[in-house]
Order: C-alpha cells, then sequence, then structure tokens
C-alpha cells in the first residue's frame, strides 16, 4: 500500500513537473509572438501617422483651391453661397419616387446646424 | 532486517545450568544489548531524517539565495505582459482642428552625421554630398572632414529621397539617427496660431521638439507630457473656415493695397475662437527667422490680431452708448447735441461730416459721431468708464491660449481725466488687440454676460458674469443691425441678405512713430455679429493702411475698406459655419415680434 502510494506521488510530480515546463514553453512562445505582434503594430502605427500626414498634407486647402481652379472646366466647383440653401420642397422629385418626396418633405436638403425651419 | 537473536538460547542457559550460573543473568544481558541495538538504530534514523531536513532547509535557502543574487544582479525589466498598451509612437501630440482635422503631426525622418574616421573617400563623400544637397558646400565638407573631429551633423532632418541618395553613396561613414519632424500639412494656413517647432536637446537618435509660438508655445509641456497616450489637442478652429478667411482677406488686402490684415472669428457664447488669421502670413515648416532691427509688427511672424494693440476707433462707441443705456443715463430716442466742434482742454473734437445740432442716440451710432458720443461720455465720468471698460476686460491683456497674447497689452491713460474719457468714448487714446474688440463685442451683444476668449473646443456656452442686462444687449443688436442695414449707416456696405449682420466701423489714424498722427495712413477695422437678432458669431476685420480708389476720391475709412472685406467674409463663411440664410418673412416676423416685447 505504502509503495503505491509512493510511486503515485513520483508519477504525480513527474506530470506536474512536466505540465509546469510544458505552460513555460507555452508563455515564452506567447510573449514571443506577443512582441512580435507588438512590433507589427509600431511599424503599422508609424505608417498609419506617415499616411495620416499625407492625407492631410494632400487635403490642404491651397492644394484643393489649386485643383479645383485646375479642372474648372470639367467640374465647375465654386465655394458655398447662401444662395444654395434650399427645403426639401423645392425639389421636383422624379416620378419614380415619390415615397422619398413625401417622407422627408420637411426635411431641410443641407445640413443646417442653426436651427430647425420655422413654419406657421 | 537484522536477525533477532533469542533472549535465552538454549545452548546458553545449559552451559550455564552446569557451571551454576544463573541463566537470567544471561536473559538480562540480551535483553540490554537488544535495547541498545534498537536505541542505535533509532539514533541513526532521527540523525538521517534530521540531515534531511538540514538539506531540504539549505537546498531552499539556496535557492532563494540564487534567486535573489539574480534579481539584484541583472538590470530590471518590465513584465513584457504589461506592455502591451503602450500605443505611444511619436513624442509629441498631434493637433488637430475642431473636425479632427490634422493642423499640425510628426513624421518620421532622419537626421544625417558624419563618423569622418570611418570614411573611405572623403573627396568623393563631400561631392557627393554637395550634389544632394544644394546649400552644401563640397571644400567646406571636406575641411571639416579632415579638421580630426570625429563626429558632425550634416543635417537635422532629410527627406526619403534624399536619405535614398545618401545611402547610394555607399560610405559607411556616412550614418543616419531617427528624428520626428514636426508637419504642418496645411502650409501658411493658420500659421500664427501654430507657430512653431525646432529641435531642443539632440542625440544621435532622438531629438526633442519644442515648441516656439503660439499654441506649440502655449500648451508645449501638455503636448509633450507622456499621459497624453498620443491623445490629439483639439482646438477650437476650423480648418475651411480658417482657410476661407485668410482667402478673402488676403484678396481684400491686395484690393485696398493694405499693408496688412487680420481678423478674429468667434463664437458669441462660448468664445471659441473659430478663425484667427494675420496677414502677411509665414510656412510654420519653415519658420523664418525674428526680425533682429526695425519695426517688429512689420514682420509676417506678428500676429496683428493678439499682438497688435491699435487705437480701434469709432468701434469703442459701442462700449459708451451701452454703458450710457445700462445705466439709464440715456434711451435710444434721447436727443444728444453734436455742435462742433467740441473744445475741451486745448483739444477739438470734431466729426467726419457735420452731423446739424443734435442727433438721437441711435443715430450718434448709426452715423458715427464723435462728438455725441463725447457729450454720452461727459454723462458717465472717468471712474465709472474705467470700471466698465476694465469689467469687459479691455485694460488687461487678455488671458488666451497663445504665448503671443501676453503681449498684447493694451495702452491706456496714465492720467484717466475728462478729456481722456471723451475721447476714450470713441476709441481714441485707448489702445488694444482686436481679440480685446471681439470678446467685448461678444460679451454686450450675445445677451451681456462676459465671453472670454478660448482656442480650446468647448461645447456649452460660457457662464460668464453679466456685465449688462437682456434688455439693453437687445437695444444694442438692433442699433448695430442699423448701422448696417439703414442706408446712411457707416457700415452699410456689409449688408450680406439672409445674415442680418450686425456692426459697428472704427477708422483710426495711425500712430507716427515720431510724433502725431499720420494724416493718410488709418487702421480700419469693422467689428460685427450675425444674425444680429441671436448672435452666434462674432467677426472682427482689421486693415492697416487700406486705402481704394472709388467714385474719384482715395477712400480709406473702414465703411469702404473693412466692412466690404468683412461682409464677404461673412458671405463665404457662414455657410460653412451651417447657418442657414434667413428669408425676409423670418426677418420681419423678428421685428414684429421684438418691436412687441
Amino acid at each position: 500500500m505504502r509503495g503505491f502510494v509512493t510511486i503515485l506521488a513520483a508519477i504525480a510530480v513527474i506530470a506536474l513537473g512536466y505540465w509546469a515546463y510544458h505552460q513555460n514553453i507555452q508563455t515564452q512562445q506567447a510573449l514571443r509572438e506577443v512582441e512580435r505582434l507588438q512590433r507589427a503594430i509600431g511599424v503599422e502605427r508609424e505608417r498609419l501617422v506617415v499616411l495620416r500626414a499625407e492625407w492631410a498634407y494632400l487635403n490642404r486647402p491651397d492644394r484643393l483651391r489649386e485643383l479645383v481652379d485646375l479642372n474648372f472646366d470639367r467640374l465647375n466647383l465654386l465655394p458655398l453661397r447662401p444662395e444654395q440653401f434650399a427645403v426639401m420642397d423645392e425639389v421636383i422629385w422624379r416620378e419614380d419616387m415619390p415615397a422619398a418626396a413625401e417622407t422627408e418633405g420637411e426635411e431641410d436638403i443641407l445640413y443646417s446646424a442653426s436651427q430647425a425651419e420655422e413654419r406657421p | 532486517m537484522t536477525r533477532r537473536i533469542a533472549l535465552r538460547p538454549l545452548a546458553r542457559i545449559l552451559e550455564a545450568r552446569r557451571t551454576g550460573e544463573n541463566p537470567d543473568e544471561i536473559e538480562r544481558e540480551n535483553l540490554r544489548l537488544r535495547h541498545e541495538q534498537m536505541r542505535d538504530k533509532l539514533r541513526l534514523r532521527a540523525e538521517s531524517r534530521l540531515l534531511m531536513l538540514a538539506c531540504c532547509f539549505c537546498a531552499a535557502f539556496l535557492a532563494v539565495g540564487v534567486k535573489m543574487t539574480a534579481l539584484a544582479t541583472s538590470v530590471p525589466e518590465e513584465p513584457s505582459i504589461n506592455t502591451s498598451h503602450s500605443s505611444i509612437t511619436s513624442t509629441r501630440a498631434d493637433i488637430v482642428d475642431r473636425e479632427g482635422r490634422v493642423l499640425a503631426t510628426n513624421l518620421v525622418t532622419n537626421a544625417l552625421y558624419v563618423h569622418p574616421h570611418e570614411l573611405i573617400d572623403p573627396e568623393a563623400a563631400a561631392a557627393g554630398l554637395a550634389d544632394i544637397f544644394d546649400d552644401l558646400d563640397e571644400e567646406t565638407l571636406l575641411r571639416r572632414f579632415r579638421s580630426g573631429s570625429r563626429f558632425m551633423w550634416v543635417r537635422g532632418s532629410i527627406s526619403p529621397e534624399q536619405q535614398q541618395r545618401v545611402h547610394d553613396l555607399g560610405e559607411p561613414g556616412l550614418l543616419f539617427g531617427p528624428r520626428e519632424m514636426r508637419l504642418y500639412p496645411n502650409g501658411a494656413v493658420a500659421s500664427h496660431v501654430m507657430g512653431g517647432a525646432r529641435f531642443g536637446e539632440q542625440a544621435v537618435n532622438a531629438a526633442e521638439i519644442l515648441g516656439v509660438a503660439g499654441v506649440e508655445a502655449e500648451f508645449d509641456e501638455d503636448l509633450r507630457d507622456p499621459a497624453r497616450n498620443g491623445a490629439p489637442l483639439e482646438l477650437s478652429l476650423d480648418l475651411t473656415v480658417q482657410a476661407a478667411v485668410e482667402e478673402v482677406l488676403a484678396g481684400g488686402m491686395g484690393l485696398m493695397q493694405a499693408q496688412g490684415a487680420s481678423a478674429v472669428l468667434m463664437d458669441a457664447h462660448t468664445g471659441e475662437v473659430i478663425s484667427l488669421a494675420s496677414l502677411p502670413d509665414f510656412d510654420p515648416n519653415a519658420r523664418p527667422a525674428a526680425l533682429t532691427e526695425g519695426d517688429p509688427s512689420q514682420s509676417p511672424l506678428f500676429n496683428r490680431a493678439v499682438q497688435g494693440v491699435y487705437e480701434l476707433g469709432s468701434t469703442y462707441k459701442l462700449f459708451t452708448i451701452a454703458q450710457a443705456l445700462e445705466d439709464g443715463l440715456v434711451t435710444p430716442t434721447t436727443m444728444i447735441d453734436t455742435r462742433g466742434p467740441l473744445r475741451m482742454a486745448g483739444f477739438e473734437i470734431g466729426d467726419f461730416h457735420n452731423y446739424g445740432n443734435s442727433l438721437s442716440v441711435r443715430d450718434v451710432m448709426v452715423r458715427s459721431s464723435n462728438i455725441g458720443t463725447a457729450r454720452i461720455a461727459q454723462m458717465i465720468g472717468p471712474e465709472r468708464q474705467q470700471e466698465f471698460l476694465g469689467a469687459l476686460g479691455l485694460l488687461d491683456p487678455i488671458d488666451f491660449e497663445m504665448i503671443e497674447s501676453r503681449q498684447g497689452r493694451p495702452i491706456v491713460p496714465s492720467n484717466w481725466g475728462q478729456l481722456s474719457t471723451m475721447t476714450i468714448s470713441f476709441g481714441h487714446g485707448i489702445s488694444a488687440t482686436q481679440l480685446h474688440l471681439a470678446s467685448a463685442y461678444a460679451s454686450l451683444l450675445n445677451g451681456g454676460t462676459r465671453v472670454r476668449p478660448t482656442l480650446l473646443r468647448r461645447d456649452d456656452p460660457q457662464q460668464g458674469e453679466r456685465l449688462i442686462s437682456e434688455e439693453t444687449s437687445r437695444i444694442l443688436r438692433a442699433m448695430v443691425r442699423d448701422v448696417v442695414a439703414d442706408p446712411i449707416g457707416t457700415a452699410n456696405l456689409g449688408e450680406v441678405p439672409g445674415y442680418e449682420v450686425g456692426g459697428k466701423t472704427g477708422s483710426a489714424d495711425k500712430p507716427n512713430p515720431q510724433g502725431g498722427y499720420y494724416d493718410d495712413r488709418v487702421i480700419a477695422t469693422f467689428a460685427s455679429v450675425f444674425p444680429a437678432h441671436d448672435p452666434r458669431y462674432v467677426l472682427v476685420v482689421t486693415l492697416d493702411e487700406p486705402s481704394i480708389d472709388i467714385l474719384g476720391e482715395t477712400r480709406r475709412t473702414a465703411g469702404w475698406t473693412a466692412v466690404p472685406v468683412a461682409a464677404e467674409v461673412i458671405r463665404r463663411v457662414a455657410p460653412l459655419l451651417g447657418l442657414r440664410p434667413q428669408d425676409v418673412d423670418h426677418e420681419a416676423t423678428y421685428q414684429l415680434s421684438s418691436a412687441s416685447q
């Protein structure tokens, strides 16, 4: 009986040792993976910063204005004027889409942050 | 197991009996021997157990000791699992506008340095570098390579193309150090607000970026704070609006042949500065050097809206009339004596035109009568005037998020007597910045509570202290509206259909550094609000030395110069701000309802 317990204990110790070793190896692998991913994230972030800066640079107002001037023949873009605000009622709807006109008839076309249209 | 010896072995018993000895002694002897044997065995076992235990303890202590030594001698290291959230890649936070558009960011570039002793062919390297960088001189480079130094900087930051070309030289002595460079993608747009940055302490693999002006300098510590974790600094500026304002202003400046132009666009309730423009401007990516001689206000670095302390002329009439109305000294219909010239202590106050014997308070404002305003100021008196202007914040440097604002210290008379009171009432003998004017107009016309300008984005209106009553504010709004809407008003060119512009013009002669004032140089200012019945925004436009030939005459006054420019700014900017033009019917309703109140 006593010998049996001893053997059992020995087997348990070996098994636990193996388990602990295995966990250790797995943890190290996971840490290495995390480190690799972090490096990759860092590289991507750096790229993101560059892309964001490039996006901002390409969208700078001066450049857009030049492009608008260059392409005026085709695009006819002009600065937004007050006259361009309108209400939904002024839109002539195509016959095949009456539903939109009914449901949104009271809505402003252009986004207006000032206030809702006041009507009698 | 040792063989057990019998206590009474028969052989020895028989032997003992034969010799007549007591056999019991044998038994006792054997028993004693057996006990001794047992004792020895037990002691041995106990000793071995103690030894075992001691070994265990030793092993345990040894393990602890080894671990402690290892910890003590090794370099401390953060648990790598905890660093997974550190996302900071740049050392300085970005600056964005109110819509999140990038105003300032960082770009990773490289600095170029040389280890001259590692150069294989210094002549070729010098020639190559001189070829890549136009402003480097081959001779100078070669001389420096041969000066015996072991390290020298060539460039603070170079572009990727330049880096590739340096790589192509194939010199092991040319080395790169990573650098973060501050980039302002929008160039000169909002340049004065941004200010600029430069490198501080430099090492081979990093360099500190320091803000030198504008918000970069104001929030320098804050932007570099690692605790921000890369969160951008959100300004109240709107990039699109800022660009539009600058474009219109540049056009107006050219048309009016002005020396400079500036504009402040501010939310009348929250105090957020939506646009702050000053021309001429500069590119913060390549910030020009400060002027070492001459007038610093001639430098493009000079921020006219924040640093420029000028006499702002008749725009101050609003303050005089506001105080007189609030104190119950006058009503809009009270008639004021406007016979001129008004002489006071050897000084003569005159009007641009002769307005006859008397004008109502409303007309004093609408037609901008200096004499009329001076008469109203006489009723107020110096102490109370000083108190009121102080409460509006016009006597102290403004508390604003740009380091330049501390230089915008208003100039007030040292002896604030009766004469000063009268000249100050129409904006002469007192100087302040455009930003002061914008915040004072916002405070008086938004319903009467103090608004302080801010460059940081905020959502709720400021709950400033009350300066004048709602009712006085409403009367003032109607008056400034009339200055624009009335055909005889001084700002009648400022009408923008649908936006109910209200405002007050101001034209002040420029002071001559030799003393006195120039006859033909003015600072033309238009301080306006729109829409006048419920002001959302305050716009102050100033032109420095404008002049334009209209109808066969050279015009310099604000009504002909600053007002049309401001009107164009509003026409361009109001739709961008999402303001819908109010139709005529609505305006009529407003006037009726305000009349019935």
